[in-house]
């Protein structure tokens, strides 16, 4: 059942995107940054947690979940550091991700030529 | 005159047409990235005998991969043609992103090239995730208190 929930979810966040970029000049750049904004948006009062329990895995292949997890990595370090945390843990969760992208992209640009 | 009228009609009913296809390729396309991502999560946390979170890490680790490694051979571009939004929308699309950046600029040397143009397209989606989250936290401590 789960799978069919991250099928809906997953998709319909694809089909959003796709209705933007086809009906506005927005860039795909555009688009991948509205739903950051829109992910960080929606897990302030933690409404993106439910979406993560009932699409499980779904939920957390959109770009959303980026946004999703920079304010809930802040948020863990806002509970032991008062205001301050805002600025501690904000990578804590999306270093995974961010660091990912930097190593592999480096390595393999040295290692691959453009395909153009 | 009737000629141009049939014209008018067919200019006005085409592009309808291919938008609702688009958007059916990216709600399918985008849900089967979403179906591989609970099938990673699930996979990871059997084989590793770790939790769900933690799995979800390597998932996103394994989709990054991916997206690097398939546009690094030529593929993804052809499928991001087909699919749009269904593949940038997802993870992948942000490793595809800085890839495709790293490799336009190889030319130019590892530090001007690579290194000052990495970010150049993905880094907007790491400036505005950072920001928003600063000003949503901010307004969550002052709405909900510390």
């Amino acid at each position: 059942m789960i799978y069919l929930n991250s099928f809906i979810f997953c998709g319909l966040v694809c089909l959003i995107g796709q209705i933007i970029l086809d009906n506005t000049k927005l860039t795909p750049g555009h688009i991948t940054t509205i739903f950051v904004v829109i992910g960080t948006f929606l897990d302030t009062f933690n409404i993106y947690d439910k979406f993560v329990l009932w699409a499980g895995g779904g939920a957390l292949v959109p770009i959303t979940s980026f946004g999703h997890l920079l304010i809930h990595g802040a948020m863990d370090t806002v509970n032991n550091f008062g205001i301050m945390g805002l600025f501690m843990g904000m990578f804590d969760l999306t270093s995974s991700g961010i660091v990912a992208a930097i190593v592999f992209s480096f390595i393999l640009s040295l290692i691959f030529e453009p395909k153009d | 005159m009737e000629k141009k009228e049939y014209k008018k009609i067919v200019d006005k009913y085409t592009p309808k047409e291919k938008r609702f296809r688009n958007a059916i390729i990216a709600f399918l396309i985008g849900g089967v990235m979403g179906v591989i991502g609970n099938f990673l999560v699930d996979f990871y946390s059997y084989a590793f005998h770790i939790s769900s979170k933690d799995a979800s890490v390597f998932m996103i680790i394994t989709l990054v991969f991916l997206g690097c490694f398939l546009t690094c051979l030529g593929f993804f571009d052809k499928i991001v043609n087909f699919a749009k939004c269904g593949l940038i929308v997802p993870i992948t699309g942000f490793a595809h992103a800085m890839m495709s950046a790293a490799l336009e600029y190889r030319k130019e040397g590892l530090v001007t090239g690579i290194g000052t143009n990495m970010f150049k397209l993905a880094g907007s989606v790491i400036i505005f995730g950072v920001v928003s989250a600063y000003l949503f936290g901010l307004l969550r401590i002052v709405v909900m208190g510390l």
